[in-house]
């Protein structure tokens, strides 16, 4: 109780975090096949053993711009409500065990306008985690 | 050695899906019984199944079923004995009673309970028909068994081992006795492990069992007559234990016998190695092993409920599946054997073999996945008989090729949209006696539901003799509706009027009635039959009647699939949607409307660009002079797609597409070609032509 662990991904030079609890796997890039008529961070399907499993780019989704990928680019498959979705990262960092008290509820960090998807911010020293709702994300 | 732990839960779907099928019979019979109510061997099959009901949910220990089933019996057997005549009211209660049955086995496949519906109503009136009687029947648990009479004990071979005489001995000094215990089941206990379960809980409660003769594990798999033997060691009196066992219905006989500690016995045997603590222990583990099995049943039963899906499967069928999967392993080896001289060559045959085998595999795959619309179609009778009286109208429903089988996964599906067009029928169908008198038809109005396969398809008709569809109404209404403009109404044809039917909240119903005419009507037929892969249509004639024709594909998990090339990108489209495919030469388009069309035997199709439909990247036909057009249906009407390239005919899987994007319309899933590459079904139904 009282803390838990976080996977850790960049997107950009800023780092992410979700509930370990809701991944399902980390994969390298793959095919995508695209889907007309879908959002365009959504880059399509691919198929993980047997299973049709969307795949969005997360920097689309966060608002950042498109890049090239690279070695270090992975997709990690999430699950949310019961379906894996995938979501393209430029690199994932690392496990890490979060005690709560280093969590900051967005409520507590004032006015400032945050985007829904974002749950909490962790601060360890020098790093700063920006914890996201996936459910609210995917929405 | 005590392994006692028989689970009731694994019985629950069992006893649900059998009380199903009795409940179908008695259905069946009870409306045959309201046509000729002096039918006998009719009468003795509905007591039959009342009687096997009252026993199941005896031993399932749900009581309100068994009491209401029980005063069911007592009616039935008044009857049955001519001292009351079966007559229409009885019947109306016995459908009643069939009802209120239904829903408490739709509790307990819910929730494992039977809930809280009450019938007390039900039993007063079944046993004020049964009443002024004498002589009602005692019930198997009240008979029977007023003694422990050891009368007709027959020699049995019943073995105390060294080992159980042991424990035997050394219970007796710590002042356990030691009991043998003769338990014979009724004749027509249905359950019987079951049964033999609540014996052995009812023993555990005051005693610890030794030994039991057949094994648990015969008596749990029903490999055991109607008797078992268990010796048991416990402090509680013999009355006791007899008392509680005779309490247990279905039982005919309980024997008790004193098993004697047998001092010379152990000393002979040198016992000694069974020592008090060995017995505290063993003791403690009975009743641990209790407790585990009765927090089990806790856990259980917030968890249990949801019976599975299950189909029934003739084991031939099964045998058959198994010989072909032992082809299949064959050809495993044939092809790691590959190699040598003739390399290519055997591996072509190899490969042929595998063709073969997995069509085959594929066929019977499917095969054991079929049911017979029968489970559908059974219940259809008597719904139609109740909205007959309900409506004060007379209708004959006929049912043909109830043996059709089906995939399981479409007959659950099936079952709503059916139910709903024969309400209608019924309700806005066939008319009243009078009306129908004033039209010269016969006062009684004739429903045909009719299953057949056709090719790949399924077929299911139902067709009634009634109005037909009132086109003038419906042209009203969908204007009324804003569906269609008041000024080209008269220019639509009749198939396309009626087609408004199925338009969402279109109803031509002049008042709501319970029946139908509810506003969600055909729409959601449709769009049931369409998530199906199915299509729907309607024929009709004024005074005549109407035809809905339901046609859907026999399996929804493999299908034959067009593979075509837009762009880099590949699609499918099955095959039961196209048409044909044909080459057009682009002056040969000609504009309507500013739309594209081409003309193919005399028929005009719009022609779609699919690769601009779908928004694919770098597709290059713009500059073609030729066009390859694949012909689809859509409902009845006919497209034709403009794609780059043709792949070829493949045998695709169908895979559902992610939850998450499932409001995406246009394709009715995934497939994953050969090459791990996923491409996306079309659904010419549902995609925006």
């Amino acid at each position: 109780m009282g803390q838990e662990y976080y996977m850790i991904f960049k997107i950009g030079d800023e780092e992410y975090g979700v509930d370990i609890n809701d991944t399902v796997s980390i994969i390298t890039m793959t095919q995508i096949t695209r889907v007309p008529k879908t959002p365009s961070y959504i880059k399509g399907v691919i198929n993980l053993r047997g299973e049709i499993v969307p795949i969005m780019n997360m920097r689309e989704r966060i608002g950042f711009p498109i890049v090239e990928e690279t070695e270090d680019t992975r997709i990690i498959i999430f699950k949310v409500k019961e379906a894996p979705i995938g979501g393209i990262v430029d690199s994932v960092t690392e496990v890490i065990e979060l005690p709560n008290e280093h969590i900051k509820n967005i409520s507590e960090l004032g006015t400032e306008k945050v985007a829904n998807y974002i749950c909490g911010i962790a601060n360890l020293g020098e790093r700063v985690i920006t914890l996201i709702d996936l459910e609210k994300l995917i929405a | 050695m005590i392994v006692m732990s028989m689970d009731m839960s694994q019985y629950l779907s069992l006893f649900i899906e059998e009380s199903k099928e009795h409940l179908q019979n008695l259905n069946t019979h009870i409306l045959e019984l309201e046509k000729n109510p002096d039918d006998m061997p009719v009468l003795n099959e509905i007591f039959r199944v009342a009687h096997t009901l009252k026993g199941m949910a005896g031993t399932m220990g749900f009581v309100k079923m068994s009491t209401l089933t029980h005063s069911m019996e007592n009616v039935l057997q008044e009857i049955r004995n001519e001292r009351i005549q079966c007559n229409s009211q009885i019947v109306d209660i016995l459908f009643q009673c069939l009802d209120v049955l239904e829903s408490y086995i739709n509790s307990i496949a819910e929730t494992g309970s039977e809930g809280g519906r009450e019938n007390d109503e039900l039993i007063r009136l079944l046993d004020n028909i049964a009443n002024g009687q004498t002589g009602i029947v005692p019930q198997s648990s009240e008979t029977a068994f007023s003694s422990g009479s050891h009368s007709e004990e027959k020699e049995d071979d019943f073995i105390i081992d060294e080992y159980s005489q042991g424990i035997i001995n050394n219970a007796a000094k710590m002042g356990f006795n030691a009991y043998k215990i003769r338990v014979v089941l009724n004749q027509g206990c249905v359950l019987k492990s079951a049964r033999a379960f609540i014996v052995f809980r009812t023993l555990e409660k005051n005693a610890d069992i030794i030994k039991s003769q057949p094994s648990v594990e015969d008596i749990e798999d029903e490999k055991f007559d109607f008797e078992f033997t268990v010796l048991v060691v416990s402090k509680a009196s013999q009355e006791l234990l007899f008392r509680e066992l005779t309490s247990i219905s279905e039982i005919d006989e309980v024997n008790i016998t004193i098993v004697q500690s047998d001092a010379s016995a152990e000393e002979q045997s040198g016992m000694s190695q069974f020592d008090k603590k060995e017995i505290q222990q063993h003791i403690e583990k009975g009743s641990k092993e209790i407790s585990a099995l009765k927090a089990g049943k806790k856990s259980d039963h917030s968890v249990i409920p949801k019976a599975g899906k299950t189909v029934r499967v003739d084991i031939e069928r099964l045998d058959h599946l198994m010989n072909l999967v032992s082809e299949l392993i064959i050809i495993k080896t044939q092809l790691e054997n590959v190699g040598g001289k003739d390399q290519s060559k055997h591996f072509n045959e190899s490969i042929e073999y595998l063709e073969r085998v997995s069509t085959s595999i594929h066929d019977a795959v499917m095969k054991v996945r079929m049911v017979p619309v029968e489970m559908v179609f059974n219940r259809f009778p008597r719904m139609i008989r109740d909205l007959a009286r309900e409506l004060g109208k007379q209708i004959e429903l006929n049912m043909m090729g109830e043996e059709t089988e089906v995939d399981r996964t479409v007959i659950d599906e099936l079952t709503d949209p059916l139910i709903h067009l024969l309400r209608n029928s019924a309700d806005h169908g066939i008319e009243k006696p009078e009306e129908r008198r004033q039209k010269n038809k016969p006062e009684t109005g004739t429903i045909n539901l009719a299953a057949y396969h056709d090719g790949n398809n399924v077929v299911i008709e139902v067709e009634d003799d009634g109005a037909g569809i009132n086109i003038e109404k419906v042209k009203a209404k969908a204007i009324e509706k804003g569906l269609v403009d008041a000024s080209i109404v008269d220019s639509i044809s009749e198939n396309d009027i009626i087609r408004f039917l199925f338009e969402p909240s279109f109803s031509t119903a002049e008042q709501v009635t319970d029946v139908s005419g509810r506003g969600v009507g055909l729409d959601v037929v449709k769009t049931k039959i369409e998530s199906l892969g199915g299509v729907i249509e309607v024929e009709t004639k004024k005074d005549l009647g109407s035809k809905f024709i339901i046609r859907f594909p026999l399996t929804l998990a493999i299908i034959q699939a067009l593979m075509v090339e837009l762009g880099t990108e590949k699609y499918a489209i099955p095959l039961s949607s196209t048409k044909e495919i044909i080459t057009v030469k682009t002056e040969d388009i000609k504009l309507v409307q500013k739309k594209e069309t081409i003309i193919v035997r005399d028929q005009v199709i719009p022609l779609i660009r699919l690769a601009k439909l779908l928004d694919v990247p770098d597709s290059h036909l713009d500059n073609n002079k030729k066009l390859t057009v694949v012909i689809v249906k859509k409902g009845d009407k006919l497209f034709g797609l403009v794609v780059d390239n043709l792949i070829g005919q493949h045998e695709i899987v169908i895979k559902p597409m992610s939850k998450h994007l499932a409001d995406i319309k246009g394709f009715v899933g995934a497939t994953i070609l050969g090459d791990g590459q996923v491409a996306l079904i079309l659904d010419t139904n549902t995609l925006s032509l």
